[in-house]
């Protein structure tokens, strides 16, 4: 149940008086419920829990990690390591 | 993939995994809750890919798993009833009660159907109005707004033929009672990101405190649980002991503050016994007094009902961290995902089926 992949609002709509939207989880359509994530708007991204969305995928944060992640590769290539933290072998240095 | 391609970086895996290299000066213990995160630990192979000394121990974060004996035998009670309409989500179907599961109940003709969504089941409330529609709430916090909603709903539009079969368990009284077992080789936890998305971490912070255990609410990405357990061994090497999330991206502090409200209007907290584990003071929600019209426990009398627990079935000691899968003499020759003797086995989140999946048959060392 827990592995959800974050889904994009492609619609919103009202069906029996809840908060309803479809979303696109790569190319397959899903309809769940919104009534957890009023504030959502169609092109948001969102964690779907068993039909109903329980949480906005906060870009921010999301590009936060991205960015911290690079820095911190981007400084250890610099510094002649690679990705396991081992010196670089010069010529294989980029 | 947005959002997702990027928490499976390869290079930024192993950039994590240097820097987890580069920390451990000794052995830590660490658990992750979530069935989920235990599938992609196994599916990605990072326990393998971890120093020695880094033990990840499996939680009891699978509602599946921890669903008692008896509400699957009640369940059965209730599915068996001529003008039921008995509907749960797909892998109850095939968890073992005492004597069958829901799936041969169906072959003997009770009318069992899955569906996704408790949504979908209010649905067939609203369109068989002479059946009693009955759905089998499990899971966590995470689970527990929608059948919330539901349940809500039905009372708002006077569907008195819908009922839900309450299971709820809640994660953090479950964490603080393998932490005081006098067994606990629990040392950190990743805590189950879903589970906070909805409930936020505030309620991990005193068991953080009491029992001197970093907690990090992690995603389900592989990096996530890198980064997680680089969080937590971080926080282990210095001797500290607070919670810091790194699902930021999804979690917030105070979790979803709309699906708290529904839950507590029409949840309370009741002590709930756990598969394998046994009775957990305040662990599991029930309907309020207010809902007790929708609650099919009462409706439907299935109170008392003997069960019979198998004796080779190892999943409890497995739900508390203390065995791995393949370490039960029964995994993969009595037990198998065809043959299930517990719940582990059947489960999509089950600890046992996802070493059964991976084909994990020897331990790394």
């Amino acid at each position: 149940m827990c592995l959800a992949i974050p889904g994009k609002v492609t619609k919103v709509f009202e069906e029996n008086g809840l908060k309803m939207g479809n979303v696109d989880f790569s190319g397959t359509l899903t309809k769940v419920c919104l009534e957890y994530v009023p504030e959502i708007r169609v092109g948001d991204y969102t964690v779907v829990h068993a039909g109903f969305a329980i949480s906005i995928i906060d870009e921010e944060e999301a590009m936060k990690s991205f960015e911290a992640w690079q820095q911190v590769i981007e400084a250890s290539e610099r510094e002649g390591l690679d990705i396991y933290g081992n010196p670089l072998p010069k010529k294989e240095a980029e | 993939m947005k959002y997702l391609d990027e928490f499976r970086d390869p290079k930024v895996a192993r950039r994590i995994l240097s820097e987890i290299r580069s920390l451990v000066t000794r052995p830590w213990v660490i658990m992750e809750i979530c069935g989920g995160q235990t599938h992609s630990i196994i599916k990605n192979g990072i326990d393998q890919l971890l120093p020695k000394e880094v033990e990840l121990v499996h939680g009891p974060g699978c509602p599946v798993c921890v669903t008692p004996l008896e509400l699957i035998d009640r369940a059965l009670a209730i599915a068996a009833r001529p003008n039921v309409i008995f509907t749960s989500f797909g892998d109850m179907l095939r968890v073992p009660g005492s004597h069958k599961d829901l799936f041969m109940a169906r072959s003997e003709g009770a009318d069992v159907r899955t569906v996704y969504s408790p949504l979908e089941a209010l649905k067939l409330a609203r369109e068989h109005p002479e059946k009693e529609v009955v759905f089998f709430a499990v899971g966590f916090e995470t689970t527990a707004p929608g059948n919330a909603m539901a349940v809500f709903q039905a009372k708002k539009e006077g569907l008195k033929n819908f009922s839900l079969l309450v299971s709820h368990v809640l994660v953090p009284p479950a964490m603080e009672a393998l932490l005081g077992s006098p067994q606990n080789r629990v040392q950190a936890y990743l805590a189950a990101g879903h589970v906070c998305t909805v409930m936020g971490w505030e309620e991990y912070e005193p068991i953080a405190e009491k029992f001197h255990v970093p907690i990090v609410p992690t995603g389900f990405e592989p990096v996530d649980i890198l980064e997680g357990i680089l969080q937590v061994l971080k926080q282990l090497e210095s001797g500290e002991a607070k919670v810091e999330n790194q699902y930021l991206r999804a979690v917030k502090r105070e979790g979803n503050p709309t699906a708290r409200k529904i839950l507590s209007e029409v949840f309370e907290i009741t002590d709930r016994k756990w598969r394998g584990i046994g009775e957990i003071p305040k662990s599991g929600y029930r309907l309020r007094e207010a809902y007790a019209a929708h609650d099919a426990e009462k409706k439907f009398a299935v109170g008392d009902l003997e069960t019979e627990e198998s004796e080779l079935c190892k999943s409890g000691i497995i739900l508390q961290g203390l065995l791995k899968p393949n370490q039960c003499p029964a995994f993969g020759a009595e037990c198998t995902p065809q043959t299930p003797l517990g719940a582990t086995m059947v489960s999509s989140e089950g600890a046992c089926a996802a070493y059964y999946k991976y084909q994990r048959l020897t331990e790394k060392d």
